[in-house]
């Protein structure tokens, strides 16, 4: 018997008015695959991933989580369900600490985020997660900053931090490592080689090095359709990726 | 992380710098009973400042930790005011049951009112805050058998105070229990900025999208806070006629509005004690501008405000915030 995909899109389609940005897209992730959305600036990677995230809904075509329909569920919905994703521009809560900003994410996946009668301070057990989560990515002694004084890189760490506080079955990780330092970056790369198993990870990167380390299968997106799918070889010999993405012709 | 993981300290997340001393935090419950003691002919005036403070407490739950800003907050206030003031006429005479009441009702109103408004954001919002201001306003200023229109409400007079306090001409009873009941509401305040729910308002505040990704239905989480805020300022409005006896149209105005969120600002937003700082100085200020020069004092009052939004950022608790860090190179919130 064939093992359920934990992501699926089916025809998946976004249009901006008359501008379609996404045609009938299809994807299966498995749990634990690790995957690569790749394609030129404006294939419409990250439109791809506000949809599987729930950011945007589509014109048409459906999303399942672990076999059920979420196309209608929104962003919040799809979070609690194991949908968790980081941005390729940072979106952090830029006056709070490090720390806060991943106890957020915790209070809200541990179901505690309404609770007003209980002082946050005596969250033993989420502060602890939170530590493990900032010591994970490196970060412990950048706890207490406010993450607006964070150095670029830093934020980017902390974004990875609170996807896993989401607890996700799948990981959307949108550029993660752009436009940070290559020192940082390599931290990025170990941090991601070492994510759970048990998680589905997408990343959308244009670093052609960080995604052939990391994926089992690469997706190629152009004017919002796929081109092709297939192994890191497959996709490094395919012709029609060489002359569209890589500007071999 | 090197911090302990099961102090206190760090669990608040505080630099050691940082965490204020209990008896600075004292400071202005010992100062507004001090100048009961020292001057009492003051009490009427501070009576108003506590009502104040708890007015732009509730509208801080909304600007300083929320991020909504509100330009129409008196008509809570007003319909805690009216309210109370309606019931004690038509026989509720006891001040704690028809406080009780003028906030269940200003709950209600402010989750009617915030259930439609809060679906727009920025200046949707705010010209709607202001809407629903001039609604009610216009509504008491016509149905005026039951609110006395623009004579307001007169001839109220509560009973005693948990059946025992009479409130008298020297305005003892109402300065003692305006200050119970604000420093009751200040706790609760405390309490729930603190919580799990006051840390998400924040995080709604600096990045409502950010906090959606994270599974957090924003739409209800600022709902719920606009509706206590609504029972806060409820309570207010309710001590406002309660410890006056009188209600006027003023109390559902956008000039009382205004005036709030200015004394918010002065004295520095989503900082708890910001009113306690803001309230005093904006009604001292005013009183003495309107006193010294009749004609100009609004021109004074705008110069002040420049001032504060040019070199105070963050209110006066802000100026000292900066300072105090500054003194411990420290970075904060």
């Amino acid at each position: 018997m064939n093992e359920q995909p934990i992501l699926e899109a089916r025809k998946l389609n976004k249009a901006f008015g008359s501008l379609t940005v996404t045609r009938d897209v299809n994807m299966s992730l498995m749990r634990g695959e690790r995957r690569a959305l790749i394609g030129p600036n404006g294939a419409g990677k990250t439109t791809f991933v506000n949809l599987l995230s729930g950011r945007f809904a589509p014109s048409s075509g459906s999303i399942l989580l672990g076999g059920a329909d979420v196309t209608r569920a929104d962003e919040a919905r799809r979070s609690k369900l194991g949908i968790g994703r980081t941005f390729q521009i940072t979106s952090l809560f830029p006056q709070l600490t490090a720390h806060k900003n991943v106890f957020l994410a915790l209070a809200e996946t541990a179901g505690v985020g309404f609770d007003m009668l209980r002082c946050a301070s005596s969250y033993a057990s989420l502060h602890d997660r939170a530590d493990q989560l900032l010591d994970q990515v490196g970060l412990s002694s950048q706890a207490e900053t406010p993450v607006q004084r964070l150095p670029y890189g830093q934020q980017r760490l902390i974004e990875i931090a609170i996807a896993l506080a989401l607890e996700p079955k799948v990981l959307l990780l949108d550029e993660p490592a752009a436009g940070i330092p290559t020192a940082e970056r390599d931290v990025i790369l170990d941090i991601i080689e070492a994510l759970p198993s048990d998680i589905a990870v997408l990343l959308i990167d244009h670093d052609m090095d960080l995604v052939f380390r990391f994926a089992q299968r690469i997706t190629v997106l152009v004017h919002g359709a796929v081109l092709v799918e297939g192994s890191p070889t497959e996709i490094a010999a395919n012709q029609d990726v060489r002359d569209v993405y890589l500007g071999e012709k | 992380m090197s911090a302990p993981s099961n102090s206190a300290l760090a669990r608040l997340r505080l630099p050691a710098a940082l965490a204020l001393p209990a008896w600075l935090k004292a400071v202005p419950w010992v100062a507004a009973l001090a100048t009961y003691f020292f001057a009492p002919q003051y009490a009427p005036l501070l009576t108003q400042i506590f009502i104040m403070i708890l007015f732009a407490m509730s509208l801080d739950l909304l600007v300083g930790y929320t991020g909504i800003v509100s330009l129409g907050h008196a008509a809570l206030f007003g319909t805690g005011a009216y309210l109370a003031g309606i019931l004690c006429l038509r026989g509720l005479t006891d001040p704690l049951a028809s406080a009780l009441v003028a906030m269940a009702v200003a709950a209600a109103v402010g989750f009617a009112f915030g259930s439609l408004m809060l679906r727009t954001k920025g200046l949707a919002f705010l010209m709607l805050s202001v809407s629903s201001a001039m609604l009610l306003y216009e509504i008491a200023n016509k149905a005026t058998a039951i609110t006395g229109g623009d004579d307001g409400l007169q001839g109220i007079a509560f009973s005693r105070v948990l059946g025992i306090w009479e409130f008298d001409f020297e305005g003892t009873i109402a300065f003692f229990y305006s200050l119970a009941i604000l420093f009751l509401a200040f706790a609760f305040m405390q309490r729930l900025v603190n919580s799990p729910f006051g840390w998400s308002l924040r995080g709604i505040r600096e990045n409502d999208l950010r906090m959606k990704a994270i599974g957090c239905q924003i739409y209800r989480r600022r709902l719920t806070a606009y509706t206590i805020a609504a029972a806060l300022a409820g309570l207010a409005g309710a001590l406002q006629a309660q410890c006056t006896g009188f209600v006027a149209l003023n109390s559902l105005s956008f000039e009382l509005s205004g005036a709030v969120l200015i004394m918010l600002i002065v004295g520095g937003s989503g900082r708890l004690y910001g009113p306690f700082f803001g309230v005093p100085i904006y009604m001292i200020a005013q009183d003495y501008l309107a006193k010294n020069d009749p004609t100009n004092w609004f021109l004074w009052q705008g110069v002040i405000l420049l001032a504060l939004v040019f070199f105070a950022r963050g209110g006066l608790l802000g100026l000292a915030e900066r300072g105090f860090l500054r003194g411990f190179g420290k970075g904060t919130e």
